[in-house]
């Protein structure tokens, strides 16, 4: 390990590739649809601990939780559209296995 | 450090944990923890702001909207639930360990960057000053999202 600052911004980074890692094999492993949104915002979780880590090793805290800000409107957003088009692919399907969307025509 | 190390674990443990819950509720109430554990993680790097946000936002709104999706669709068939429950129990967490361990036996050299020397501290004056394009991006992103909302319900009141 290398010393000082850059070895507990190692230890972080370790910790946020850990989540990110759980996040993608989530994504990859599950056929429903809401699971995979779970998955989506685990990847987002560790983006922010990453950010809002480079901001504290680099002296620039503001411009951490100004990038975090605009992260989480998009991350909410994100979410909010996407669990609408999952409850309307559910009524359409009355299922939420990915296998199930298959008719691209409505 | 040492606390810091502790809410490090806890969050990597409460990611493991929401996605090997075969319970949707549960996995939704799992990332609410994740959220809070990420939240004082925040507070501990001198970012209490965002923290707020993770907090109120992600911890929050997020998790309502999760729960409020999970109410309105039923509880998967056997077919849609992830097959070789047990397998992923294993696999998952040597994974996670496995990635984790090669950073800390890789002894990268990474050099941080040298702060600049006048770094502006208030988040207020970075938002209104330094990124205003930032904010243009965020409210157009919010407007996109009303309006997609509005008319993914628009349509399901139509088939109604």
């Amino acid at each position: 390990m290398t010393s000082g600052l850059s070895s507990e911004f190692l230890i972080f980074l370790a910790f946020a590739s850990m989540v990110f890692v759980a996040a993608v094999y989530c994504i990859l492993t599950t056929r429903n649809l809401i699971r995979i949104l779970i998955g989506v915002e685990l990847l987002t979780k560790a983006v922010t601990l990453l950010i809002i880590v480079g901001g504290f090793f680099s002296v620039r805290p503001a411009l951490a939780q100004s990038l975090v800000i605009a992260l989480i409107v998009v991350e909410v957003v994100v979410i909010a559209v996407a669990a609408g088009l999952v409850i309307g692919i559910y009524r359409h399907n009355d299922s939420l296995d990915v296998r199930n969307i298959k008719n691209l025509k409505g | 450090m040492t606390l810091n190390l502790g809410l490090l674990i806890l969050f990597v443990v409460g990611a493991v944990v929401t996605v090997l819950v075969s319970n949707l509720l549960y996995s939704a109430i799992g990332l609410a923890l994740t959220s809070v554990v990420l939240t004082l993680i925040m507070f501990q790097l001198q970012a209490p702001l965002a923290g707020v946000f993770e907090l109120s936002v992600c911890a929050g709104l997020i998790t309502a909207v999760f729960i409020s999706a999970i109410s309105l669709t039923r509880p998967g068939t056997s077919d849609e639930r992830e097959p070789r429950a047990a397998a992923r129990i294993v696999v998952l967490p040597l994974l996670v360990v496995a990635v984790g361990s090669i950073f800390f036996l890789a002894n990268l050299a990474y050099r941080l960057p040298t702060p600049p020397a006048a770094t502006v501290t208030e988040v207020r004056e970075v938002l209104w000053s330094a990124r205003q394009f930032d904010l243009l991006g965020i409210v157009l992103i919010i407007l996109t999202g009303v309006f997609g909302v509005a008319i993914l319900f628009k349509e399901r009141i139509n088939r109604d």
